[in-house]
């Protein structure tokens, strides 16, 4: 089958199996193109109530009175659930276990401690009563001075940065690095705060049946979420079934059940029937997590060949007054560039927001921006060429660990990227080039990167005497395309052809996937399914090799192999039988097998292991009106193995507009008087739509990564971003020759000079 | 408050309903009828989630309220494919990959419908990013979304012609 797609062309996709490396189109794709696929706020169980929340319109303060007789009063408002009347948790909202575990506001109290965070709940027969009942709350407060601004509050160093790194990290003597520096620049970087706006809102339905609870949400994150729910609720876990068959969209804010999920759940034993409750657009920007905005310092020294001497990143970020999530922007330092002396450190401010969260490349994005914009400078400080001046630089092992490299294929991303986009012909200097039309072009590039990770996973497969097998795992797919992907590795793990596979995922009632976040997935549940489908098969050859009436009697587990259904001798691969053979025989319906998957430590421990990519940018700007526009991206991009290169391709494309709307679009406005965003909706919060999107293209670039894991599979669903914000960035300096300092890059900012 | 009859012609079955004026198009299809293909994701007319075809034309139904259309003939992406046969919009977008959450891929197809109905889609790429530019997709499909506007025409156009012939 790989012959026939021509597949041997493009080594990177042929693989052993017959599934694995193809590009096929979604499992899920008729459903989602007939409107079929059903999310979280398609259902409606028998006697749904709709739930609406009223959200706070200070940044901090008290809630001083709500008007819960008017609002219960309104014909088809049913309850309306404040402080006073809440049902009681199990533990308080704001305790914390592990730094998984976010602080919830679930109607603890009547303070107010960000804009947009809920405050009250009213429930009602029609969507229409409970909103116009939410309306009519008419709340008042006691408001108190909001702080805003990266200097509004004290700064402190956190104890951890993203998931617990260090926040203040060295090798070598920066400072002497810099002192014997032939050349120096120092540059600082201010990045806006940022929303994930997924298309689909927070939602949730929730149905109690006495202590067991049923639930339709979406999640990144099923076992962890139920975990969550059943500490908050004192119930155990297994009396929650969460279903998210389909998320629209996640990029982080579904990671963790967010405060107004578990307000759902909250509405639905208040009342004692069925609750929805999905969450307004505006309500999006606050509970459910954002990017931090930062201010990061770059200070590079080279000597007189270009070589770095030292590298200083510092940042500062943000968290809420009340939790902690650091963005670990400065980390972004310890991978990509070698310098005998590096110095990483962060300190934070505590603002009136909610709490920050990961968000698609949670720290990898910030600093990337800052790290390449940086590197752009300093080599034209030094006179060179900024893919001359990467080459000179390029990390031959992890700067900052000295570990070697699992795999890195760089050199080769910078090669085909460069040459596919033509870069050989670019000026040093900037301000030179025009089109036709007289409009200022500028080419610029960036470096991408991103951890492999693994969490843990596993799964379960069963083989049928009818020949068909099925694979489960709770795996999430919130667009990646984790269904293809996992069938395709499941397929080949049980060695059946893909149509005769059953893949079931996306329920909590199956086995723990982990986590679909960090690019890890498709590395730890697609290892924890290729280990099912082992141990299945390996049950499967000792039922036959010890079998005398088997053509593979005798063959040894390890003598047996198994493909199109059949198990066939290693030395003779005339010799073999079908699966349903096998198991009639023995008398058996079906067989099962487990597996797991989680990162090996002894790899962890000897190398450093990272994707990696290349990115070049074209942009056009307008001489007199400084409007930027992005007419060309070329990416390369190395991630060990592919399982599927038409989804692969969409996640790449995805991240690189990620990267552009980065550089070019995306704020979230806080007003300074009332600490309330100023563009909460998807008109003045700027996300791309498709007149924005240039045209984009990705090389995949052959990798081969034996330390991984045993598949060979990196992650690639946010190293897009990575790399291309910068490139961006520095094609808008190599057409203007303004340098942006700060993001997302303004007109003015192009203007003044 | 007092609800209003009206007749609006579904996916070519009429609807005989008795409806409150404050309530949307769509939240008439997502919450009464359940026709729940037809997305909200902003609820103000931002984001083309919800774009439905109301006599033909490209609406934004959380925009629209119910009793302003009757009489009208509304198609939803529940009404685009025959059964297992896939409209040629819709088998494109599978084949280019132009989703990847699928949430905002009714309204997508749906403004698709009504693009080249409008015959404002051409074959140009760039005025179908124009042309499409009402509907926001957070994974960024658009590349796979313009190469399936382009490949569906020329098999409508294909089609057409031996419908002719």
């Amino acid at each position: 089958m790989t012959l026939e797609l021509g597949l041997n062309q493009q080594p990177a996709h042929l693989r052993q199996g017959s599934s694995i490396g193809q590009p096929l189109t979604r499992r899920d794709g008729f459903l989602k193109v007939t409107g079929g696929a059903v999310y979280a706020a398609d259902n409606h169980p028998e006697g749904m109530l709709y739930a609406v929340l009223a959200v706070s319109s200070i940044a901090r303060g008290r809630v001083l009175s709500l008007d819960v007789e008017a609002a219960k009063a309104y014909a088809g408002v049913v309850e309306v659930m404040t402080p006073q009347n809440r049902p009681a948790l199990a533990i308080d909202p704001d305790a914390k276990d592990n730094p998984f575990m976010f602080r919830l506001d679930l109607l603890q109290n009547d303070g107010v401690r960000y804009p947009n965070q809920s405050i009250a709940v009213v429930i009602g027969e029609t969507l229409e009563a409970a909103t116009e009942g939410a309306a009519l709350l008419s709340p008042r407060y006691e408001v108190l001075p909001a702080r805003v601004g990266l200097d509004d509050a004290e700064s402190f160093v956190p104890r951890g940065v993203g998931v617990g790194n260090p926040p203040v990290q060295h090798k070598g003597d920066v400072e002497a690095g810099l002192q014997s520096a032939a050349t120096r620049i120092e540059a600082t970087y201010e990045t806006p705060a940022q929303y994930h706006n997924a298309m689909e809102p927070h939602a949730i339905v929730a149905a109690w049946d006495g202590d067991r609870l049923s639930i339709d949400t979406p999640s990144q994150g099923l076992a962890m979420a139920q975990g969550r729910i059943a500490g908050l609720f004192g119930i155990a876990p297994e009396n929650i079934h969460i279903r998210s068959p389909f998320l629209g969209g996640g990029f982080g804010s579904k990671g963790m059940m967010s405060g107004p999920q578990v307000l759902g759940i909250l509405a639905a034993r208040l009342v004692g029937r069925p609750v929805k409750l999905v969450l307004r657009r505006e309500q999006m920007y606050g509970p459910v997590g954002h990017r931090a905005p930062t201010r990061q310092t770059l200070r590079l020294g080279m000597d007189g060949e270009g070589r770095l001497t030292a590298v200083d990143h510092h940042a500062r970020t943000t968290s809420s007054t009340f939790d902690d999530f650091f963005e670990p922007a400065a980390d972004a330092s310890h991978t990509l560039y070698a310098s005998p002396a590096i110095a990483t450190s962060h300190d934070a401010v505590r603002l009136d927001t909610g709490t920050p969260l990961f968000m698609r490349a949670p720290g990898e994005a910030t600093g990337s921006i800052a790290l390449e914009s940086a590197i752009d400078e300093a080599a034209y400080a030094c006179g060179m060429d900024p893919l001359e001046f990467r080459l000179r630089n390029y990390a031959e092992v992890e700067p900052m660990s000295g570990k070697p490299f699992s795999s890195k294929a760089l050199r080769e991303c910078y090669q085909q990227a460069a040459d596919r986009f033509g870069w050989a012909s670019r000026p040093l200097q900037p301000r030179l080039m025009r089109d036709a039309d007289g409009f200022l072009t500028g080419w610029g590039m960036g470096t991408a990167t991103f951890p492999a990770l693994m969490f843990q996973a596993e799964a379960r497969a069963v083989l049928k005497s009818d020949g068909s097998g099925l694979m489960e795992t709770g795996a999430q797919d919130m667009g990646q395309g984790a269904w293809t992907a996992f069938a395709q590795i499941a397929a080949d793990g049980l060695g059946l052809d893909i149509d005769r596979l059953e893949f079931r995922a996306g329920s909590s009632d199956l086995p723990n996937a982990g986590i679909a976040g960090g690019s890890g997935h498709t590395a730890t549940a697609g290892m924890a399914i290729h280990n099912a489908g082992a141990a299945v098969i390996a049950k499967l050859a000792d039922l036959a090799t010890a079998d005398e009436a088997s053509p593979l009697f005798g063959a040894g587990n390890e003598g047996v192999l198994a493909r199109g259904g059949r198990l066939l001798r290693r030395d003779d691969e005339s010799r073999g039988e079908t699966y349903g053979d096998i198991l009639t025989r023995a008398g058996l319906k079906e067989i099962e097998g487990s597996g797991k998957a989680a990162s090996d430590p002894a790899s962890l421990e000897a190398y450093a292991m990272h994707a990696h990519g290349a990115v070049f940018a074209e942009v056009k700007v307008d001489p007199d009106f400084g409007q930027v526009r992005v007419t060309r991206l070329v990416g390369a991009f190395a991630a060990g193995r592919v399982i599927n290169p038409r989804l692969v391709r969409s996640q790449y494309y995805g991240g690189m507009i990620w990267g552009v709307s980065f550089a070019l679009q995306e704020e979230a406005v806080t007003d300074r008087r009332s600490g309330r965003i100023q563009n909460a909706n998807l008109a003045e919060y700027h996300v791309p739509v498709n007149a924005d999107v240039p045209s984009v293209e990705a090389i995949l670039v052959h990798e081969d990564d034996p330390h991984v894991n045993a598949l060979g599979i990196k992650g690639v669903g946010e190293i897009g971003v990575t790399g291309t914000a910068g490139a961006v960035a520095n094609a808008v300096w190599h057409a203007t020759g303004v340098r942006p300092r700060r993001f997302p890059i303004r007109i003015e900012d192009l203007l003044a000079r | 408050m007092t609800s209003l009859p009206i007749t609006l012609t579904i996916n070519g079955l009429r609807h005989d309903l008795e409806i409150e004026p404050r309530v949307t198009l769509l939240d008439l299809l997502r919450e009464r009828l359940d026709l729940t293909g037809t997305k909200k994701g902003c609820d103000r007319g931002q984001c083309g989630a919800c774009t439905v075809l109301v006599d033909g034309r490209r609406v934004n139904s959380c925009l629209a309220l119910a009793v302003s259309h009757d009489g009208a003939e509304i198609l939803t992406i529940e009404g685009v494919a025959q059964g297992e046969d896939l409209h040629p919009v819709q088998a494109a977008f599978i084949a280019h990959d132009g989703f990847q959450c699928g949430f905002c891929t009714p309204g997508q197809i749906m403004s698709t419908l009504g693009l080249i109905a409008e015959g404002q889609a051409g074959d140009d790429p760039e005025r179908i990013r124009e042309g499409l530019s009402g509907n926001l997709c957070r994974c960024a499909a658009y590349g796979g979304i313009v190469e399936a506007v382009l490949e569906a025409q020329q098999n409508m156009a294909k089609s057409d012609r031996r419908t002719a012939a």
